[in-house]
């Protein structure tokens, strides 16, 4: 009987731990990582004036490639480059859904095992493994994210999105629309471009409105839509009309934002299609600006050792205005002011 | 700062969004109480719940009708708790492990279909908060309880019904005999296995409503993994709350009244770190089960299958 109960303690302090983990360990399993060859092999032997062989790029992400948030702003990224070069030139596979990273560990080990020109471990997650991994395939080109760390190997390159400089624009535009002057924000883990972007919405919204105030609310965990959805309702309850948030879990905040009528920011990727009457602008990531410069490094023979950001000023951050939501002009103008002011550097966000 | 707590406003937020956070739990676990309580631990209502969510979700969003997608939610948390029931009682497998097996299949298979049938991540227009005449003009009390959508409503009626099932009936009482002494049962002419069927497929049943409940009336969104833990919780919850459904429902509340708690902790700026605020559900509800456990004992046959003459 004591035994039993023992047991069931054990189990149950387990299932919390599970539980309050969040995504991260419930995924365990999740081998839906399909792997899907894009355009594979389309055969036409017509005139190849270029035997060249294609670019072979691999990329494994901890979400799936629809998330309209991290994992997405990738796959698009690389997807508009298989476009420019055309699918016989350029081709993707990927491992999405990798939360575990020994299994994330394991694919990227696979692709690079298989000749891949250029291999994407797109998570700030992945890098101890590809620090293992990376000097056992030194014809192999790494690329890491978000980080600024290349582990002075010379064979990776690190990338890093400078969120802050969209947050910042959405922080003004967020400042001038609020007519509470309270506005909220969902975010996932005080961590990484999420930090980054929130604490750049926070520096926009009081160099334009002093008296307005931004309640934030860091949930702990990228998954829990639920929690994500409640903590918009409290903001809600606390006066919010406008919210913005990052990660994965803020397609629960954005119902939570329609259906009071509170106006939406996003980021990573563009989040009209959830709530396009509320969706504002949304900071959308392009991160082929900086892979096409990886890529053009690799074919002449340079195989890593560069660190890269996408910014306001190289394009690889883009502010993204919903045409079906009225902006009005001058708050417009202003935000547009606040990217010109970020890109010739007259606005410094984090002095 | 900490006075700012107890403004009517924000008492008022995080009673009726404890109220909202509980719902799935609520579900859940009274399902997952009946399972136990006949003798079979369901490890799987995660996997049900998603699965659930997904059905619910897709059917809702096709058809456009809310209705139809809580059948098919109720249809799949059915399947899947008959499939656990034929697992557990005639194969006679480990429920720990067989259970752990149903979450995994859940978890893959609704992300599955996610993106085979959906996609991308869409909305429904789901379950409205429904006004009741008098009770929902009341002040304070009504904007609390009585500002809610139907399965919320439900939920908590649910809670009542599994009390009275569970203590007024000859089902209760078969039930509880089953998971208590199924030999004894037996001899009385009690069907242990068709006592079991019914409490497991029961709680596939309620494991699907929960999730229906978030994808279709709390979130009106489907995404991969959206339960995030949450059925792990509801098990928890009903040792928290020794088997027996009000106690459930207390734990329910207090944990996710206690996690509206720190939501309005971090927007009202109290300088508590965002870390220890999302640890205080968790923490809380970890100290309150090692004290409520010491008193409770579970149904004495709680995970041992049942076989004539042993």
């Amino acid at each position: 009987m004591k035994k039993l109960r023992k047991t069931l303690i054990m189990l149950l302090l387990v299932a919390l731990l599970v539980a309050a983990c969040g995504g991260e360990e419930a995924e365990i399993v999740v081998e839906e990582a399909e792997v899907v060859v894009e355009e594979a092999e389309v055969v036409e032997e017509a005139e190849v004036v270029e035997p060249a062989e294609p670019f072979l790029v691999a990329v494994v992400m901890p979400s799936a490639i629809t998330d309209l948030a991290f994992s997405q702003s990738m796959y698009d990224a690389l997807i508009a480059i298989q476009e420019e070069r055309g699918a016989d030139n350029f081709e993707i596979v990927y491992s999405e859904s990798m939360f575990v990273v020994d299994d994330a560990a394991a694919a990227i080990r696979d692709y690079a095992s298989q000749g891949y020109d250029l291999v994407i471990a797109h998570g700030s997650q992945y890098g101890s493994s590809l620090q293992e991994i990376a000097p056992d395939f030194l014809e192999t080109s790494f690329a890491w994210g978000t980080t600024v760390d290349t582990f002075g190997m010379p064979n990776v390159f690190a990338y890093e999105a400078k969120s802050e400089e969209g947050g910042y624009v959405n922080g003004v535009m967020a400042a001038m629309l609020s007519k509470s002057g309270v506005i909220g924000v969902v975010g996932p883990i005080e961590t990484g471009d999420a930090k980054l972007y929130v604490d750049g919405f926070a520096v926009g919204v009081a160099a334009t409105n002093a008296d307005a105030k931004v309640n934030t609310n860091w949930i702990g965990s990228f998954s829990d839509v639920a929690l994500a959805s409640e903590a918009a309702q409290t903001h809600i309850g606390a006066g919010a009309d406008v919210l913005t948030g990052t990660a994965q879990m803020v397609v629960g905040a954005i119902g939570v934002a329609e259906e009071n009528d509170a106006l939406w920011f996003g980021t990573q990727s563009s989040q009209t299609s959830l709530a396009s009457s509320i969706v504002v602008a949304n900071q959308v990531y392009h991160w082929e600006v900086v892979l096409k410069q990886m890529i053009e490094l690799i074919e002449g023979g340079t195989y890593g050792g560069q660190y890269y950001e996408i910014t306001l000023v190289n394009g690889g951050l883009e502010v993204e205005f919903n045409a079906d939501y009225a902006l009005p002009d001058d708050v417009k103008a202003a935000a547009e002011a606040a990217i010109d002011g970020i890109v010739d550097g007259s606005v410094t966000i984090f002095p | 700062m900490i006075e700012q707590l107890f403004t009517k406003a924000v008492l008022v937020g995080i009673l009726s969004s404890g109220i909202r956070l509980a719902t799935p739990y609520l579900y859940a676990s009274m399902g997952e109480t009946f399972s136990q309580r006949s003798g079979v631990l369901n490890l799987g209502v995660e996997g049900q719940m998603l699965l659930g969510a997904f059905a619910a979700f897709y059917i809702s969003f096709t058809t456009g009708n809310l209705w139809l997608g809580m059948l098919a939610a109720i249809i799949t948390g059915l399947l899947m708790g008959l499939a656990m029931a034929f697992i557990s009682i005639n194969l006679q497998a480990v429920q720990g492990i067989s259970g752990i097996g149903f979450y995994l299949f859940g978890l893959g298979m609704s992300d599955l279909l996610f993106q085979k049938l959906l996609g991308t991540v869409e909305t429904v227009s789901g379950f409205r908060p429904v006004y009741i005449p008098w009770l929902s003009d009341i002040p304070i009390i009504g904007e609390i309880f009585f500002n809610q959508n139907i399965l919320v409503y439900g939920a908590y009626f649910l809670v009542f019904a599994a009390w009275f099932v569970l203590n007024k009936t000859t089902l209760g009482l078969k039930i509880k005999a089953v998971g208590e002494s199924p030999q004894a049962a037996d001899s009385l002419g009690v069907s242990v296995s068709k006592v079991r069927y019914f409490a497991v497929a029961f709680g596939g049943i309620m494991s699907g409503i929960a999730g229906a409940s978030l994808s279709i009336a709390l979130l009106n969104v489907f995404q991969q993994n959206m339960t995030s833990g949450l059925g792990f919780i509801a098990i928890a919850l009903v040792y928290f709350g020794g088997w027996r459904p009000l106690a459930v429902m207390g734990g329910a509340l207090l944990f996710s009244m206690v996690n509206s708690l720190q939501l309005w902790v971090q927007v009202l700026n109290i300088p508590i770190p965002s870390d220890f605020a999302v640890m205080m559900p968790y923490v809380l509800t970890i100290l309150a089960l090692i004290v409520s456990v010491q008193r409770v004992r579970p149904p004495s046959a709680l995970t041992k299958p049942f076989e004539r003459g042993h």
